[in-house]
């Protein structure tokens, strides 16, 4: 028996920890690979091609023309086409936007009210914190078809309720009328997500000392100040997480919009434009140009999000 | 000056009693400390003080006036507490200016005092740093700061030391007699669970256990004249020998306490002799632990350097004058 002093290539005590943890990725990253990346990159490629829906393999490279492409008449006159001066797609752009905006900003606010109410002591908190979990947990579809049926114009509960308060004095077709779908949408989307929101506002909340509140209590300083000052300022990395997740998630609202206000212009979504293009009119390669673009501004929006904020999604600061 | 007068308080959670009726008088511009084991409601009283707790029965004044309902931004106390209580995201000049900017001072004012404050903490250089920059004994500082800044009546301290390491909290102790002697006009009450820091810091010490009082007196009172065999074993280290069985009978009492310098190393015919199974030595002096068939062996403290070796039979002698008896119910024989 003779010991070595150097230790084998490979052997020492970090190179096998790094290899167990790779072992220990490659499921992860095999999975990752066939359910994501795979098909993104299919999605990408197909919207430049002329792919349609009967023919997937059959499609010839076109370049940029399902985004963008233009042709000049023999009278002179240029004719643009592609998604990018497509109306359609842009009013499907603004709708999104305009969702998400609105419908996280209430999320928000509604989701702290209901954190800071249910981080105090009472009587029956935690059936509460249960209960109000109820929205978040029932699949969207269900929620949208039950809403669906409380909205309806003829027999639906919400306008009996306004008409016999008096607040309306006809029946509003909710879902159906233009002025009204994107509202329609909003309620359901912030009734069913403002538990979401609540829930990581209140494990923010758990995370702030409660002495600081004991040393302001002391101090004499006012709940409102303590709040602006102290709660908010300790709050807001959990916010920003918790913004952000919302936010990626209505960008891409598809079923709700889908089941609740089927082919209304008012609230057609980027998701729903996109589908209605791969599947129902059969232009395969257009909708994969929508929806490599709804990725790359989701991209793009998630980046700036994170460089504006200087959020820390590498969990450097301990405090 | 803040006189404190307690008069029969006490606080229960639910069903469970943690003080039992306290009657307690702080005397204006004093340093009490209250001490005691875990759990013996030392903390609850202090936060019954300064208004964080509420009273469930008894009579809580602040120079005569009843301050039960006062909520505790009107009581005129400020308090450190254990971890600090820093605000984090605030930088050390705003953590001390946080509670004043309230009071509507001018802004000068508000600078004039947080600057002499830091000045005579010494954190002045500090004032733009943020909390998780500085040490724990700066953070203690700046703590402490934030509570002087508030020019209180009362100063509450709730075991402010515990997360020091030893060194800095014998140098952080020294600051805190030091603050003592500056502000005269401010009572000060401090928790501690360490009877060393009891006995440097305080005028007067209030022994807890259990939820009441236990004995309450100046250090060397409480050091000499012990009222039972529990404050006897709290306060003084090395603990007092609590001698019980033949040993106490033949003085008359059921518990026998001396303390480990009150006994003499007799060159024969001492009144208890044993052999020294275990010592200690500290440098200045040095404690030999004899077996003299009691349940613990007896602690003798010697100055210099040890003279005596490890499994020598010794003959002892307590010195007469300084014996504490203690009947049945632990409590002393005068």
């Amino acid at each position: 028996m003779t010991a070595t002093p150097t230790v084998p290539k490979g052997r020492s005590l970090s190179a096998q920890r790094k290899r167990a943890a790779f072992w220990f990725l490659v499921p992860m990253l095999a999975a990752l690979l066939f359910v994501a990346a795979w098909p993104l990159f299919r999605t990408i490629y197909f919207s430049f091609t002329d792919t349609s829906l009967t023919s997937l393999y059959d499609g010839k490279w076109i370049g940029f023309d399902n985004y963008l492409s233009y042709r000049q008449l023999s009278s002179g006159k240029v004719i643009w086409r592609g998604t990018l001066v497509d109306p359609a797609w842009w009013n499907a752009v603004w709708n999104t936007v305009r969702f998400a905006f609105v419908s996280v900003a209430l999320e928000t606010v509604l989701g702290l009210m209901v954190a800071l109410v249910l981080h105090r002591n009472f009587v029956g908190r935690g059936w509460v914190r249960a209960a109000i979990l109820i929205p978040w947990a029932i699949p969207t579809i269900v929620s949208a078809k039950m809403w669906a049926w409380m909205l309806n114009d003829q027999f639906g509960i919400i306008n009996d309720m306004l008409l016999r308060v008096g607040l309306i004095d006809a029946k509003i077709a909710w879902t159906a009328n233009i002025e009204t779908a994107m509202i329609a949408v909003l309620i359901v989307d912030v009734w069913k997500t403002t538990p979401f929101m609540a829930l990581l506002c209140l494990a923010g909340l758990q995370m702030i000392p409660k002495d600081i509140y004991e040393a302001a209590k002391v101090d004499g300083i006012s709940a409102l100040r303590v709040f602006w000052r102290v709660t908010l300022p300790l709050l807001k990395p959990a916010l920003m997480v918790a913004v952000i997740f919302r936010s990626l998630d209505a960008l891409r609202v598809f079923d709700l919009v889908y089941v609740l206000t089927p082919n209304s212009k008012a609230t057609k979504t980027m998701s729903v434009i996109a589908r209605e293009n791969l599947i129902e009119f059969d232009r395969f390669a257009y909708g994969s140009a929508q929806s490599t673009l709804l990725f790359a501004l989701i991209a793009i929006f998630v980046s700036l999000y994170i460089w504006l904020g200087k959020m820390d999604l590498g969990g450097k600061a301990d405090q | 000056m803040t006189q404190i007068q307690l008069k029969n308080v006490r606080k229960k959670y639910g069903a469970h009693d943690v003080i039992k009726g306290v009657d307690l008088d702080i005397r204006a511009g004093e340093f009490m400390v209250f001490v005691g084991p875990s759990g013996c409601g030392k903390s609850t009283l202090l936060r019954l003080i300064s208004g964080l707790e509420e009273i469930t029965d008894g009579t809580l004044e602040f120079d005569g006036a009843r301050v039960n309902e006062v909520i505790p931004s009107q009581r005129g106390v400020a308090m450190v507490f254990q971890s600090y209580a820093l605000y984090p995201h605030m930088s050390v000049f705003d953590n001390m200016a946080f509670g004043l900017k309230l009071a509507k001072s001018s802004k000068d004012e508000m600078h004039a005092r947080v600057r002499a404050a830091a000045e005579m903490l010494q954190i002045d250089h500090l004032l733009d740093r943020k909390p998780k920059q500085l040490s724990g004994g700066q953070r203690q500082r700046v703590a402490i700061g934030r509570a002087i800044v508030r020019d209180p009546k009362v100063f509450l301290f709730d075991e402010p030391l515990s997360n020091l390491d030893a060194a800095l909290r014998v140098a952080t102790r020294l600051e805190i007699a030091k603050l003592h002697h500056e502000m005269t006009d401010v009572t000060m009450v401090y928790v501690t669970h360490d009877q060393v820091e009891a006995m440097t810091l305080a005028d007067r010490i209030c022994v807890l256990r259990d939820g009441m009082v236990e004995q309450v007196g100046t250090p060397e009172e409480l050091y000499d004249a012990p009222n039972s065999t529990f404050v006897a074993g709290f306060i003084g280290s090395p603990k007092m020998n609590l001698l019980a069985g033949d040993i106490a009978a033949a003085h008359d009492c059921a518990t026998l306490g001396i303390r480990a310098e009150h006994i003499d190393i007799t060159k024969a015919d001492g009144l208890w002799a044993g052999k020294v199974i275990h010592t200690e030595n500290l440098g200045s002096d040095h404690y030999l632990f004899v077996e003299i068939g009691t349940a613990e062996p007896l602690v003798v403290r010697q100055p210099g350097k040890q003279q005596i070796a490890l499994g020598q039979t010794i003959n002892l002698t307590p010195q007469a004058a300084m014996i504490h008896r203690f009947d049945t119910g632990g409590r002393a024989i005068l």
